[in-house]
């Protein structure tokens, strides 16, 4: 009897309407619960946004200047400088998400299919996720360089005779040794989440085409990719956002000249001129809005594709 | 009634050549990605490692006894992101609890504002943040501090733990809370003994990505520690510039132990089903 009563109570709630007096309780708790979280984003992040674009014009009450101007930007857009580092910036972008999506589809083609041993190889495969960047860049170094790991086997193998001779792949003009190590790393990260969504679509739409006589390359393009899609393009997305924005690979890869975006900002900032303050700022401002902007052309582009 | 054949019997039979092609292919995946790692072992315990040599002429455990010997450096730069990563956890998840479960259970006006709002930093880069709120750090004395650099790592660390806590609580009954109050248990009981038991594992799951991802912070440290507050990746990064190269690879392997048993934990949810594994493309 006891127990019985329990339950109807409990149940009660649910299925009465709520008096007003309650949905403003509700609405009062929910503020109460999301109030930490959005502090959080409000004022460090939007506040810290909100006064980067106010130093960027201009507005340095610690040094005394105060009125706002486009100053910043209009020396910025005059700097051969910028443009190189903007360029190589994305270039590096571009080419790392690019290599790393069809090297991730292609990984996840090879893991998805049953083979003795998969479990390791998915371990192998999920083991480079959580390492830092910069111990993948480390690691590059020590690989890449022209006194390298690869240099020494090349060395062995009589290919050349001494570290100039092997190709310079780190601190090099095409960035090479970043988007190795960009692409080392993404390629996991897209690739488990295209694994994920190829084991979630199944196979039972290939095997439907393959009845009907599509080949391999027909099932792949036309059965398998555009169910695939949504998946590749918010993976990649993630990554094209990260390597336009991230700093310590270029810093320690790349060459000193032309700099990475990120890291021409850095510069910039720490410069002992105070008068670079706002230039510095006007570049973060500018990899902001570039990172945003091209993230909505692209999933504008992708969703009419899509169509 | 017609049998229907299991996939398994439609699907393409291995020949000879697909699964030598197959092996080369797992060959190549995993040995590319082990690749990086292997000059990192071997420098660690190097002591001379010149040129043509493909292995150290002169083996020594210099590296080791630096990162775990009487040098206090190391250690330090250790202990300030052992706590760094401890303090930015707790806190985040903290907020992550609360936050995600207004998200994850309750319908309400302007939740998809929310929901953008919480996961912009995941897509803006932090330097334009950190560069930007500097000044407020050193106005209030945040600056060069182990309080304001646990700040500055809630930004990038609070949408993932959100997110984790969020999708923790969309499957997660809140009619056991409501028995319990019936039976007389105080809101402090009711938590304790209902809901922590039941978002237990999501807890861990988001704490340890919370964890990896401030252990694993740079640029965010570099600009708000200002120099004073030297953390591993600090450490590590003037090593690598340097061109010690026995240290430099002791202090990767280090800081790469927290992942490792990171991934030993959580492999089995790092799926790419949920929503944690955006945390890790952070990194």
């Amino acid at each position: 009897m006891l127990f019985g009563q329990d339950i109807q109570v409990a149940k009660l709630p649910a299925n009465k309407p709520k008096p007003q007096s309650h949905r403003w309780r509700e609405r009062f708790q929910l503020i109460l619960m999301l109030g930490p979280a959005l502090s959080v984003i409000i004022f460090l992040f939007l506040g810290g946004l909100g006064l980067a674009v106010m130093q960027s014009l201009g507005y340095l009450p610690f040094i005394g200047q105060t009125e706002l101007s486009l100053d910043a930007y209009r020396s910025l857009l005059s700097r051969g400088e910028f443009y190189r580092s903007l360029l190589l910036s994305l270039w590096i972008s571009f080419v790392s998400t690019g290599g790393a999506t069809v090297l991730a589809v292609g990984a996840a083609l090879v893991l998805r299919q049953p083979f003795r041993g998969r479990r390791w190889a998915t371990f192998v495969f999920q083991l480079n996720l959580p390492i830092p960047h910069l111990v993948g860049a480390v690691g590059i170094l020590f690989l890449f360089s022209q006194s390298g790991f690869l240099a020494r086997l090349a060395y062995l193998g009589q290919l050349i005779d001494n570290p100039g001779d092997f190709p310079a792949l780190v601190f090099d003009r095409y960035a090479i040794g970043i988007i190795l190590e960009y692409v080392w790393k993404s390629t996991c990260f897209i690739g488990i989440i295209v694994l994920a969504v190829m084991q979630s679509v199944g196979e039972d739409y290939e095997q439907a085409a393959q009845t009907l006589g599509a080949n391999r390359w027909q099932r792949f393009r036309y059965v398998l990719l555009p169910l695939i899609m949504p998946g590749i393009l918010s993976a990649s997305i993630l990554v094209f956002a990260f390597t336009f924005g991230a700093f310590e690979v270029p810093l320690l890869l790349g060459q000193r000249y032309p700099s990475a975006l990120p890291v021409l900002a850095y510069r910039y900032y720490t410069d002992v001129d105070l008068n670079f303050r706002p230039e510095a700022m006007a570049v973060s401002v500018v990899i902001s809005v570039l990172v945003t902007v091209l993230i909505g052309v692209y999933v504008r582009l992708s969703r009419r594709l899509g169509d | 009634m017609q049998k229907v054949a299991p996939s398994q019997s439609i699907s393409i039979k291995p020949r000879w050549g697909n699964s030598v092609g197959r092996w080369l292919a797992v060959g190549a995946i995993v040995v590319g990605l082990l690749l990086p790692f292997l000059p990192l072992l071997i420098w660690s315990f190097s002591h001379r490692w010149y040129f043509p040599a493909v292995a150290p002429t002169e083996w020594s455990l210099r590296a080791w006894r630096y990162v775990f010997g009487d040098n206090t450096q190391a250690l330090q730069a250790l202990g300030y992101s052992f706590v760094i990563a401890s303090a930015t956890t707790l806190l985040s998840i903290a907020i992550g609890i609360p936050a995600g479960r207004a998200l994850g259970l309750h319908e309400f006006r302007g939740k998809a504002l929310v929901r953008f709002l919480i996961l912009a930093p995941t897509i803006v880069p932090p330097l334009a943040v950190a560069m930007g709120i500097h000044i407020v750090f050193i106005r209030y004395g945040l600056a060069n501090s182990l309080p304001g650099v646990v700040l500055v790592h809630l930004i990038p660390v609070t949408p993932y733990m959100v997110l984790v806590m969020a999708s923790v609580f969309a499957n997660y009954n809140p009619q056991y809370e409501e028995q319990a109050r019936t039976l007389g248990a105080r809101p402090w009981q009711v938590f304790w003994y209902v809901t922590l038991p039941a978002i237990f594992p999501g807890i861990i799951v988001g704490g340890l990505f919370a964890f990896i991802i401030s252990w694993s912070e740079y640029l965010l440290t570099l600009l708000i520690g200002g120099g004073q507050v030297i953390t591993l990746p600090l450490l590590l990064f003037s090593f690598a510039n340097s061109g010690d190269n026995a240290i430099t690879a002791a202090l990767s392997i280090v800081f790469i132990g927290p992942a490792v048993l990171f991934l030993i934990l959580t492999s089995r949810y790092l799926t790419g089903r949920n929503a944690a594994i955006g945390g890790i493309g952070r990194l």
